[in-house]
């Protein structure tokens, strides 16, 4: 199980991967507060987004979860203080 | 509008194609009035323990030149075809969402075999990997009505939606749909068909179908109406056209390069059987549904079975519409090979290319029609007929019984009535 830290780095190259990069929008630039909406990625796309993350990190991410996690601060938090407990 | 449509025609303003011979209507159409063929040995994955081993494939593809980003995780590689032939042809016409009413421009597609390489992926990361690898997007990138939902998301267009699966038949069919929607109100519809599957499942599913034929040589494989015939070999592409209400065209400006004219679809209750009667009464009523006699007709497009039996069945709609030998018939499809969903709409595009430029484009390969057939195939060179080329049947079959004919009309001639309105200054033919 890995235990390093979910930078925003690691999170953007994730997004990239999973979903996508929305046209005009600069996933390098200060994201950190940006709503996902507002980033272009819908339900489906952090839905898929959740599941990079369970298998690269081992973070359990359920759809609940992800309705209320909206920014991606807010999903490093959400992981990282789950691979601080474990 | 001009005093020569059909009743509820549907004018014809934008043609995108993605084909194995030529990537947009142009390199398409240049390919294949030089004869040129797209059938060469399948490299998509390894197929050589296939019995069929060469295909036609979309070369020079390159799906990040014309889908978005965010769409390239979430698509297979039939719905990248559709999105490039659907932005094309959206862009030749020079129509957008905002030319209508919100719910004044839909979209009617044939697919057949939906994302077959995208699910084959997928089910293999289920099985190989677990459930967790399953990409979130295999809930409808592998689904028929995905190019639907993803060209209407694409741009725009909010009228009314609809997937046709009808195997070959369903580039027609959707074209059917399309004139439709429109008799029922809807200004312009983006119609057509794409399909795809050049993965080890979507050539498993071709095969059980008994079709296909085995043989590695791009010449010689597929032979419609020759007298070696034996199957077909597959191909992925097709084509998408804007359809619009003529006064709704007319009032934009746009430039018409013809009318769908007539169209109809039927089934065989026994595909198999002595009865399969249906395509000649789906061409029939195509004719009747464009007021037309067969004498009208200049120009077949044929289905082009390649296999004997049926190219037998075919020849003989054809002699019984038109007399032995009695019209012109192609099969520019033998450079591409069959492309399920995607062929009828390539074909009625390239009829209309075909009436536009005056010339019938030759069916590929083929060396020696069956004399049997009695039909008078292009074959070789491109015709120029010294007569009139004004109005093309395109006919399509699908495996299981599905029937379907079309029949599309050239723009009006130069020599036709003078303009009636100040709205239509004289003819703007490209």
């Amino acid at each position: 199980m890995a235990t390093r830290e979910l930078t925003i780095a690691d999170l953007t190259r994730l997004l990239r991967s999973a979903a996508g990069e929305e046209e005009g929008v600069d996933l390098d630039g200060d994201i950190l507060d940006t709503d996902f909406a507002t980033l272009g990625y819908d339900s489906l796309a952090l839905l898929e987004t959740a599941s990079r993350l369970g298998v690269e990190y081992g973070v359990t991410l359920t759809d609940d979860d992800m309705e209320a996690i909206t920014t991606p601060r807010a999903l490093l938090d959400r992981v990282n203080s789950t691979l601080t407990r474990s | 509008m001009t005093s020569t449509l059909a009743d509820g025609a549907a004018v014809v303003t934008g043609i995108g194609i993605a084909a194995p011979t030529g990537l947009g209507t142009s390199a398409y159409w240049a390919a294949t009035l030089a004869g040129e063929s797209g059938i060469r040995p399948i490299t998509r994955f390894d197929a050589t323990r296939y019995p069929v081993r060469v295909g036609g494939e979309v070369d020079g593809f390159v799906a990040e030149q014309h889908v978005p980003s965010r769409l390239l995780p979430q698509t297979d590689h039939s719905t990248r075809l559709s999105l490039a032939a659907g932005a094309e042809a959206l862009a030749a016409s020079g129509l957008t969402a905002q030319d209508a009413p919100e719910f004044g421009i839909g979209i009617a597609t044939a697919s057949s075999m939906g994302g077959f390489e995208f699910g084959q992926r997928e089910l293999g990361h289920l099985w190989a990997l677990g459930a967790q690898h399953v990409s979130a997007y295999q809930s409808f990138a592998w689904f028929y009505a995905v190019n639907t939902g993803q060209l209407s998301i694409r741009h725009g267009l909010r009228g009314p939606g609809t997937t046709v699966v009808s195997d070959q038949a369903g580039g027609l069919d959707a074209l059917g749909a399309a004139r439709r929607q429109i008799r029922k109100g809807t200004a312009a519809v983006l119609a057509g068909g794409v399909d795809s599957a050049l993965c080890p499942l979507g050539l498993a599913g071709q095969l059980s179908t008994g079709e296909l034929a085995a043989s590695d040589d791009p010449r010689g494989a597929y032979l419609p109406f020759d007298r070696a015939a034996a199957g077909h070999v597959p191909g992925e592409g097709g084509a998408f056209l804007i359809l619009e209400d003529p006064a709704f065209a007319q009032a934009r400006g746009a430039t018409v390069h013809g009318e769908i004219a007539g169209y109809a679809s039927t089934f065989d209750l026994f595909p198999d059987g002595p009865d399969a009667d249906g395509l000649l009464r789906a061409a029939r009523q195509a004719l009747a549904d464009a007021g037309l006699a067969p004498f009208d007709i200049d120009v077949v497009f044929g289905d082009a079975s390649g296999r004997p039996d049926a190219d037998r069945a075919e020849a003989a709609v054809l002699v019984a519409l038109f007399g032995p030998n009695g019209v012109p018939v192609t099969a520019p499809k033998s450079a591409t090979g069959r492309l399920c969903a995607g062929a009828g709409a390539l074909d009625v595009a390239t009829a209309l290319l075909s009436l536009r430029d005056g010339v019938i484009p030759p069916t590929v390969h083929v060396r020696e029609v069956d004399p049997g057939h009695q039909i008078d195939l292009v074959v070789g060179e491109p015709r120029r007929p010294t007569g009139r080329l004004r109005t093309a049947l395109v006919l399509a079959r699908g495996h299981g019984g599905f029937n379907a004919a079309l029949v599309v009309r050239g723009p009006a001639t130069t020599a036709a009535a003078p303009p009636t309105s100040p709205a239509n200054p004289g003819p703007s033919r490209p």
